[in-house]
C-alpha cells in the first residue's frame, strides 16, 4: 500500500544515498542529486537519512496517497498542495488517504526531495534504491514513473507534523551560483592563459543538465599547451587514453564547453579533466536550472576539506534543530 | 614508467601510470588496483583500474587525502619490486561480424562518418592496410585482449589487443557520436575495442554483434544470475568470428538458459607473455576449452 502515480512529472526517481562499491564495473553510485535536501526530507518525517524517497526535476508529480503518512518536501522552491491547499516547503505534514498530493510551477532551484514516513519500499538492488536508469537497475522497475505506477510504502513511525528545516540550515546556489573547483588531473594540459579565463568567466549552465552532468557555456574556449598525441588518445588535443572519471570532475571535450559529472556519471571516457568540484558543493549542482550564470572558484585542498566540515556541521544542525 | 597522482577533489586519488597506452601501462595499473585492494586501507570506498591509470574514490573523514597519497605511493614502491603476474579468467565471446542490425544502424548514421561510401569495417579494413575485410577480421579475431577497463555504462568492457605496437588496430571515433546502438554492438575507437552492454549512444565503429548478454539487471541469463556483470578488469577475452546460423542459435540457447560461455582461469606472465606473444597466446587459447 503506498501512492499511486497520477501524473509522474518530466523525470522523477526514487533515490537514497546511493550505490557505492561497483564504479570499477561502471555502476555509478547515483542517489540523490541533492543529498543535504535528502537527508532533511527523511529527518522531518522521521526516516533514516538514507532512507528511499523520491527525486523530481522542474515539474513535480502528482501522487495519490492509498494510505495515511506524514509527508515532506524539501529542495527546490515549488509550491506544494495537499487536495489543492498548499503546504510549507521543508515541513512535514500528514496526507490522508485518498488525498492527493500535487505541486506549482518551480520558482527556484531544479530538484525536489519528497520524503514519505517509512520510505518508498521497492526492492534493494546491489543494496541501494537508487535508479540508475540507464542500466534499467533499481528503483521502481529500473525507470522514472509513469503514470499508473502504485508506489509501495514502508511502516512509518509516528512524527509530529509541522516540525520545520528552519531556513538559515538550508542550502541553495547563489546568484551567480559559485561552485568551488580543486584543480588537478589534467589541469597542465592548458595554457596559463586558459587557467586563468576559467575561473575569470562567468558561464551558464546549458540544458544538457541531468544526473548525470552538467553542461556549461558562455566563457572563453579553452587553448591546450601543445604536445604530440600519446599512443591511444585520439587526436584532439582535448583527447587522452581512456581513464576513469572521479564524481564530479569537469571535462573539457574540444576545449569549449565542460560538464561536470555527477551522481550517474559515466565512470569513464577519454576527455581530459581540469579539475574537481569539491564534495561540499555537489548538491548545489542539484539545484541549478538551465541558463544559471555560474563561477567557479579555484581553492585549494585544505579549503575543500574545511568547506565538507562545514557541511557536515549543517547537516548536524538540522539534525539538532529537530530533536 | 612513473606515475603521475593527483587529486580529484576531495574524495579521489587519480593515478595516472602513463600518458600513453601500452600493456605494461594497463599492468602497473591492475597490479596497482589488485594491491591498493589486498593492503585493505581504511577509508577506501572505490578501486577502479583504467587502461593506464587507475582511481580510488576515499572518506577523506576517515583518511586524510595526503594519508591516502603516501600509502598509495609506498604500494607503487612495492609493485615495482613484485611479480609481474596475475590470476585472471579467458573467456571466449563469438562474434558475428558484418550481422544485419549494426549495418542498419550504421546506415542510418554515414553522415556522421568519416567515410560515408564504406562501411565500419571496410573503413576499418583500409585505413590500418588490409586488403580485405576479412584480413581485417582474422586480425581482430586472432589474437586475444585484456579487458583493460569495465565502465563508461554498466558492464561495458574496454579491451586492449595483446599485440605488440606496430600489430595495433587503430581507428577513429564517428565525427560526431551516434544516438543509437545496437546492445551487444562490438565497437572500436582509438586502439580499444568494446562491447555496448546496454543500447545507446556511441562514437565506436561498429563491426558486428555477439549474441552473449554481458549485463543483466533482471539477472535472468543464467551466467549472470549470481552477479549481473560479466567482465571484471583484467579479464582475457578471445573472440571467434561466427555467421548468421550459430549467430541465431545462441541467441536461442541464451534465451532457453542453455548457454554458458566459454571460459577457464589462467595466469598471466607479462616477462613470458613479452618473450614470445604469438607462442604465449596461442597457449592462453588453448585454455579455453581446457586443452
Amino acid at each position: 500500500m503506498g501512492a499511486k502515480v497520477i501524473k509522474p512529472g518530466l523525470a522523477t526517481t526514487v533515490q537514497d544515498l546511493g550505490r557505492p562499491g561497483y564504479f570499477h564495473l561502471g555502476i555509478p553510485i547515483g542517489g540523490a542529486m541533492d543529498r543535504l535536501a535528502m537527508r532533511a526530507a527523511n529527518m522531518l518525517v522521521g526516516n533514516d537519512e538514507g532512507a528511499a524517497g523520491l527525486e523530481a526535476v522542474f515539474v513535480g508529480p502528482e501522487l495519490e496517497f492509498t494510505v495515511e503518512t506524514t509527508v515532506a518536501v524539501t529542495g527546490a522552491e515549488m509550491p506544494i498542495f495537499v487536495d489543492g491547499e498548499e503546504k510549507p516547503g521543508w515541513t512535514a505534514f500528514r496526507v490522508k488517504a485518498g488525498q492527493m498530493l500535487s505541486f506549482g510551477y518551480l520558482k527556484s532551484g531544479a530538484r525536489v526531495y519528497i520524503a514519505v514516513a517509512g520510505g518508498i519500499d521497492v526492492p534493494t538492488a546491489l543494496g541501494s534504491r537508487s535508479t540508475y536508469a540507464i542500466g534499467a537497475l533499481g528503483g521502481y522497475k529500473g525507470r522514472p514513473l509513469a503514470a499508473g505506477d502504485d508506489l509501495p510504502i514502508g511502516r512509518g513511525g509516528t512524527v509530529k507534523e509541522g516540525r520545520s528545516v528552519p531556513e538559515a540550515l538550508r542550502r541553495m546556489p547563489g546568484k551567480p551560483a559559485e561552485i568551488r573547483v580543486l584543480p588537478g588531473l589534467y589541469w597542465h594540459r592548458v595554457t596559463e592563459e586558459a587557467q586563468t579565463a576559467f575561473y575569470e568567466d562567468t558561464w551558464k549552465v546549458a540544458p544538457e543538465a541531468d544526473r548525470m552532468g552538467y553542461r556549461f557555456r558562455g566563457g572563453r574556449a579553452l587553448s591546450f599547451v601543445p604536445r604530440e598525441q600519446p599512443f591511444g588518445a585520439g587526436s584532439d588535443p582535448s583527447n587522452i587514453v581512456d581513464s576513469c572519471y572521479p564524481y564530479g570532475s569537469i571535462q573539457v571535450p574540444g576545449g569549449t564547453e565542460p560538464i561536470i559529472l555527477h551522481r550517474d556519471a559515466v565512470s569513464g571516457g577519454g576527455y581530459f579533466m581540469i579539475g574537481t568540484v569539491i564534495s561540499a558543493d555537489m548538491d548545489l549542482i542539484g539545484q541549478m536550472q538551465p541558463n544559471m550564470p555560474t563561477r567557479f572558484v579555484k581553492i585549494g585542498m585544505d579549503e575543500a576539506l574545511s568547506a565538507r566540515r562545514e557541511r557536515a556541521r549543517l547537516i548536524d544542525r538540522i539534525r539538532q534543530s529537530l530533536n | 614508467m612513473k606515475n603521475r597522482y593527483s587529486f580529484g577533489g576531495d574524495e579521489h586519488l587519480f593515478v595516472e601510470c602513463s600518458e600513453e597506452m601500452s600493456l605494461e601501462a594497463f599492468f602497473k595499473s591492475l597490479s596497482m588496483t589488485n594491491a591498493i585492494r589486498e593492503s585493505g586501507i581504511r577509508g577506501v570506498t572505490e578501486i577502479c583500474p583504467a587502461n593506464a591509470s587507475f582511481q580510488i574514490k576515499f572518506d577523506p573523514d576517515i583518511i586524510k587525502p595526503d594519508d591516502m597519497l603516501k600509502e598509495v605511493r609506498a604500494i607503487e614502491e612495492q609493485a615495482a619490486r613484485s611479480e609481474p603476474v596475475i590470476g585472471t579468467r579467458i573467456i571466449e565471446v563469438p562474434v558475428f561480424y558484418q550481422d544485419p542490425w549494426t549495418h542498419e544502424t550504421l546506415m542510418r548514421f554515414r553522415e556522421r562518418h568519416q567515410d560515408p561510401k564504406s562501411t565500419d569495417i571496410e573503413y576499418a579494413a583500409r585505413i590500418n592496410h588490409f586488403a580485405t575485410v576479412d584480413e581485417f577480421i582474422a586480425a581482430h579475431s586472432g589474437a586475444p585482449w585484456f579487458v583493460s577497463m569495465v565502465g563508461f555504462v554498466a558492464g561495458l568492457p574496454f579491451m586492449y589487443q595483446m599485440v605488440d605496437r606496430p600489430r595495433q588496430l587503430e581507428v577513429p571515433k564517428y565525427l560526431r557520436p551516434r544516438t543509437d546502438t545496437p546492445k551487444l554492438t562490438v565497437g572500436y575507437g582509438g586502439c580499444f575495442t568494446a562491447i555496448y552492454s546496454v543500447r545507446g549512444a556511441g562514437g565506436y565503429q561498429m563491426f558486428g554483434i555477439t549474441p552473449m548478454p554481458i549485463y543483466d539487471p533482471e539477472q535472468k541469463t543464467s551466467y549472470l544470475r549470481d552477479f549481473l556483470v560479466l567482465f571484471r578488469p583484467g579479464d582475457i577475452v578471445k573472440f571467434r568470428p561466427i555467421g548468421r546460423e550459430e549467430y541465431d542459435q545462441a541467441v536461442a540457447d541464451v534465451s532457453a538458459g542453455r548457454f554458458t560461455p566459454a571460459m577457464s582461469d589462467v595466469t598471466f606472465d607479462l616477462r613470458e607473455f613479452q618473450k614470445d606473444i604469438d607462442g604465449y597466446n596461442a597457449r592462453l587459447e588453448g585454455a579455453i576449452h581446457g586443452r
